[in-house]
Parts: C-alpha cells; structure tokens; sequence
C-alpha cells in the first residue's frame, strides 16, 4: 500500500521499493509487483534487492504518510458499510454484515471494490467471511468468498500462517507436519496447547467462528462545519451576517457537545459565479459563544465584494481548542471578556500577533529583560523587579563625544547642547558570551544615570574595551 | 483622592487629551497607574524607541498593559477608536507622529465618550488638535536633590485656566506629588525639544 502511495504521486516503470532503516539496516519497507516478480521480498535489505535487481528504482518510507493515507481510506471506505476498522499497518477491516444487498451481494460488492482501487492504483486484496479470521486468512492468502456457515471448507486448505499467528509458530507447526489449517483442525487440541499455548487455538477458533471477536471501527474524527446553500442569492450585509448567525449556532452546538472551543473559523461566501471569497476571523482565545463571536465577523463581511448575489455560506471552525465547561461564578468576568473580543477586533485589523504584552525574562542584558509575546497566546506574568532602575524607554545606542572612563562633562545628543549635572555610575553588564549579539561586540558596559542641567536624564554608556559613548534610554 | 492639588488632572473622563514634550511617556505611564485598568497603548510599528517594562514597573505594573503595533498612522487612528470604543480598557495611549485633523480628532472624542473611556495622545511639539480636552506639555527638570524632577504644563484647557506645576514621583506612595518649582537655575529654561 505505502509503495502505490507514492507511485501515485510519482508513477514509475518496473521495479520499486520503499526502504526504510530499522535496527541500522536498510531494509525494504514495501515493494511493488514488478519487484516482487523478480525475487525481492519485504525485509530484504536494501544492498541485497539492488544485487538481485539492478534497476530497482527506491525511496525513503514515510510511515507516518502511510498512516494517514490509510486513515483517509477508511474514511472512504465507510461507503460500503458504516462499521471501518484498521487492521494493522497496511489493512482495513469492513463489518458488511446487511449491507451488502445495498450493493447487489457479496460478489458485486467484492467486485466493486476491486474496480475503484484498481482506478486510483492502488493493489488490493479482499476476502470476505463470516468471521474475522476467515476474511483476514482470504484476503492475505488468496482471496475470495467463504459461503456462509463453511468456514474449514474455505480457509481450510490454507497454510497455517493465515491464521495471524507469529512467525515462529508457524514455522513450528509445519516442522510438525501441521501445514494447512484442516491439518491444524484435525489434531488434538489439548497437546497442541500445551505445546504453544492458548493464543494458538483462539485464532484457529476466532477463524472458524466458535469463539467471538470483536470489530472495533475507528470513531469518526468530529467535524466542525456547517453551510447553508440559498434558493436564491443575496447581497446585502445584513442578509449574510443573518445566515451566519444561523450557522453560527448549529455550529457552537456542535463545538459545546465537544466541549471545544474555536479558536480560527473560516467562512467561505459562494458567489453565483462560482467565486468563493473567505474570511478568516482569528480569535484572542477559544469561544463557543454565538453571540460573541458574530459582531466580530462583521468587519470581515463589510469587507466581501459580493458580486452578483452569494448563495452559499459555508462555516468551519478550522482550528479548535478544548474549552471545558465552567462553573458560572459570582466573580464578574464581563470586563476580561470583553478585552478578550477587543483583541480579537483589533486583531483581525492589524494582525493577532500584532496585539503584544510585555513578559519578564531571565536576563541582566536590558534589552532582553524582557519579551513580547502575542496577547492572544499569552497570560500575564508577575515576576518584574530590577535591582537597578531602568530607563522608561530604550533605542539602539546612539554615539556621542566623550573620552574616559568618567562621563563627558558636556556632549551633544540629537542636537541638543547638554551639560551633566548629576551622573550615578557605573553599573558594569557583561555581554552573555553564550548568545552571539552583534550589538554587543564591543564588550563590557560601563552604564550611567546622567541627569543633565538641561532636564533630560539619560542612560550613557561606556565601553571600556573599545571606547566609546553612546546613549541607549532615557528615564522619566 | 486629593493626592495632588493640580486641578484638571487626572483630565478628565471620557475625553481625549494630549501631551507633548520629554516627559510625555512618563505622564502617560503616571495617568494609566492612577485610572487603574487595562491599558491599550498603540503605535507604529516602525518607531524605533521601545517601551521597557523593566523600567516602568514601578509606576505601572505592565500585566495592564497591551502593545499594538499598527503599520501607519491610519491603522494605529482605527485601533484607537475600536479600543475606545469597546468599553474594555480605561485609558488607551496613541503615539501619533502626524498631526491629527478635525474630523479624525472629533472622531476619537465621540469614541471616548460611548466607549467610557479616556484617550491620551502622544504628539511632537506643536502638532496639537484643536478636538482635544486638554494638552499637556510635560519634561523633566534638573533638580539636584531629585532625580524625578517634572515640569507639568497645562497649554491648552477647554474648560478651564492653564497653569504650571513642578511634581515628582512618590515612589513609597506611586502617586504624583506637587512640589515648590525650583529656581531659575542655569539651562533650565523650558525643554529642550
């Protein structure tokens, strides 16, 4: 399966092969027919299948991609009945028991199925049983029906190995001379029991349908979408923030039996000509309320261009967060949930993470004291405490005139013609050797308060190791 | 509270106020500290002065306030009044580098007002709006005794007289106390620009 995966995206003649390194070798993950026609086999090593087949084409296995792809096609597979399972890294398990008719029988529906794989590339083997284990025994070792109530007639000229036992019990079996499964049927169960244990007559029973086995399907993923599509199409705003507002509610329903919040939600407008435009609103935080969220998709719709007339809406929250259910307290919360809309808002005009607040770092360096992260993603912090004071606001240090160690008795800063009155220093910040900080090149930092005569009161500093003066901030 | 005897200050409620000078952004810190609430303080994204909570922590704690950084002066105009407007934050700070013209002035008083809340802006010298409640102009003086030395100057009040007063920072109170003007010293003469 993984193999015709990507073959699908990228077709190739004759023999290839998935290979992927496990335990230090690289060995082959999956093959198609035409390397398997020529002597390879899964588990080869890689160095092996290249002597035996020169012009075997390889790529690198993508397990995870291979899951997905066979998640996507259980997903599919639910057309033929509604009970899907996974059966381990490459099969699907179909529960068809009353709807095969549906499909006009057994065979149809085998024969179906063959077909569309057949169409989208991909090699498939089917068998069909009254129990899991006889379907499992045909769809690996031959294919075909078993009639109904006939399981040993079916499976019964099959090797052992069909029966999903491991590999070393099967070749112990057919050391004993046990090959096929009748064979197996027909010895005596209490020493081949003793011999290897229960597990191996549960398949045999499980197989022949004596003992149960249950089919596990796959829950469906819960989906977050609603649309509306209109008999006739609309253009005004109001007419579409009313259908959003319905499809709004059907899907905070939705997201309340989940207990989930949307976090992103996408609404596509369907033009009559087929154009679709979408806006996107990015909430501050996780939301199922309807009334909250709709005025906030109002600047959004203001925004659609809406042609000749819209006449589907369609809804999805496109990333949701959990969001538990709450208890209601007497503690008002109005005001933070409005700040959190009034995030959102601003956000969806200059940007989500444009909307920041400041956070304290571990870091004696005055710029990095600090960092702004996005307020959407972040909750305030206390922890803010200097042993020094800090200037209010801070540039990138600009040079001026001054020689020595002890700040200059006049300098000129942006123009201005200022005289020190009072300089409080030095307060020495070694650069942090273990990050490479181009403004910090220049080595250790003398800092001073300077209070100038003229009223200003700024933050100098002196670099020692390559002198200079410069002015970083300014205190209040 | 009867903290300080400077009348017109805090300004007030539900207006639209100005500063100007040196000292703006310590006003504006010092009048966020006293209305006591979330705080949207918005500017462009371009301007290279950074705001440093490890300096202002002690007049504002800065888990009140938010950052928005608009692309122009536009923006920054449209986040101010959604703000405003919102009812969610007590006071919402805009650094304005162009002067604002009478419609978009009287725009942001009219937010203030629905929205309850107060609008400061931070201007350059001489680009005032004539839609303002009151401008301020703010910069810090040399005091050799004090290193939180301010000049406080009321230039523009539409309901009042002007007036000047010197006041300093109650570190042990953080709250802004009125203090005898200092003398005609050398260089003290006004701010520097």
């Amino acid at each position: 399966m993984a193999s015709d995966r990507v073959l699908r995206a990228r077709p190739a003649e004759g023999p290839f092969a998935l290979t992927l390194i496990e335990s230090n070798a690289n060995r082959l993950y999956c093959l198609n027919q035409a390397a398997e026609d020529q002597g390879l086999n899964r588990g080869m090593s890689y160095s092996d299948a290249r002597a035996f087949a020169p012009s075997l084409i390889s790529q690198p296995a993508h397990p995870q991609a291979d899951e997905r792809f066979l998640v996507t096609l259980r997903r599919w597979a639910t057309r033929y009945c509604p009970w899907v399972g996974l059966e381990g890294r490459d099969g699907l398990v179909l529960d068809v028991t009353g709807a095969t008719h549906l499909l006009g029988g057994e065979a149809a529906l085998i024969k179906d199925i063959h077909q569309r794989f057949a169409r989208a590339g991909i090699t498939v083997r089917v068998g069909m049983g009254d129990t899991r284990g006889a379907a499992w025994a045909l769809a690996r070792h031959g294919g075909g029906v078993a009639a109904p109530g006939q399981m040993l007639e079916a499976i019964g000229n099959l090797p052992v190995a069909a029966l999903r036992i491991e590999d070393a019990t099967s070749l112990a079996l057919q050391r004993l001379g046990l090959r096929t499964i009748s064979d197996l049927s027909r010895a005596p169960r209490a020493s081949l029991a003793r011999r290897f244990g229960a597990s191996l007559m549960l398949r045999l029973d499980q197989a022949l349908g004596t003992q149960p086995e249950e089919l596990s399907p796959l829950a469906e993923p819960p989906h977050y979408g609603t649309r509306m599509t209109l008999p006739e199409p609309i253009g005004l705003t109001s007419d579409v923030m009313a259908g959003t507002s319905r499809l709004l509610d059907q899907l905070c329903a939705k997201l309340k039996a989940q207990e989930t919040g949307a976090r992103v939600l996408t609404l596509t407008l369907r033009r009559v000509d087929q154009d679709s435009q979408q806006v996107e609103l990015r909430l501050a935080r996780p939301l199922r309320d309807p009334h909250r969220i709709l005025p906030l998709f109002q600047r959004g719709v203001d925004a659609v261009d809406a042609g000749f007339g819209i006449d589907q809406l369609r809804l999805e929250a496109t990333q949701v967060e959990p969001l538990p259910v709450q208890q209601l307290s007497h503690v008002a919360t109005g005001r933070q949930d409005k700040l959190d809309d009034l995030i959102t808002r601003i956000g969806t005009r200059i940007g989500l993470e444009n909307v920041q607040r400041f956070l304290p770092a571990d870091s004696h360096i005055p710029e990095r004291s600090f960092l702004i992260a996005p307020a959407a993603h972040s909750r305030p912090e206390p922890g803010w405490g200097t042993p020094r004071p800090r200037p209010l606001i801070l540039f990138a240090p600009e040079p001026i005139a001054g020689t020595g160690a002890q700040p200059p008795r006049q300098f000129r800063w942006r123009r201005m013609s200022l005289t020190t009155g009072r300089a409080t220093g030095p307060e020495r910040i070694a650069p942090e050797w273990w990050l490479s900080d181009e403004n910090w090149r220049s080595g250790l930092r003398d800092y001073w308060h300077v209070e100038t005569r003229q009223g200003r009161r700024l933050w100098l500093f002196h670099t020692p190791q390559s002198p200079g003066w410069f002015v970083q901030g300014e205190f209040a | 509270m009867t903290d300080t005897p400077i009348p017109y200050y805090p300004p007030k409620k539900h207006r639209t106020h100005e500063v100007c000078g040196a000292g703006a952004v310590f006003f504006a810190l010092v009048l966020a500290a006293r209305l006591d609430g979330p705080v949207i303080w918005v500017r462009e994204a371009w301007q290279g002065t950074q705001l440093t909570p490890s300096g202002f922590h002690p007049i504002l704690d800065p888990a009140h306030l938010l950052i928005a950084s608009a692309k122009d002066q536009t923006d920054a105009l449209a986040v101010t009044e959604e703000a405003l407007r919102a009812g969610a934050v007590s006071l919402v700070v805009t650094e304005l580098s162009k002067p604002l013209d009478l419609t978009a002035g009287r725009r942001l008083q009219l937010a203030a007002r629905d929205g309850k809340a107060t609008a400061l802006a931070l201007i350059p010298e001489g680009m005032g709006s004539n839609a303002v409640e009151t401008r301020w102009s703010c910069a810090p003086v040399f005091d050799p005794q004090d290193s939180t030395h301010q000049r406080w100057e009321l230039i523009k009040n539409k309901s009042g007289t002007l007036g000047v007063w010197d006041v300093r920072w109650d570190h042990s109170a953080r709250r802004i106390a009125v203090v005898p003007p200092v003398g005609q010293r050398p260089g003290s003469t006004g701010a520097p620009g």
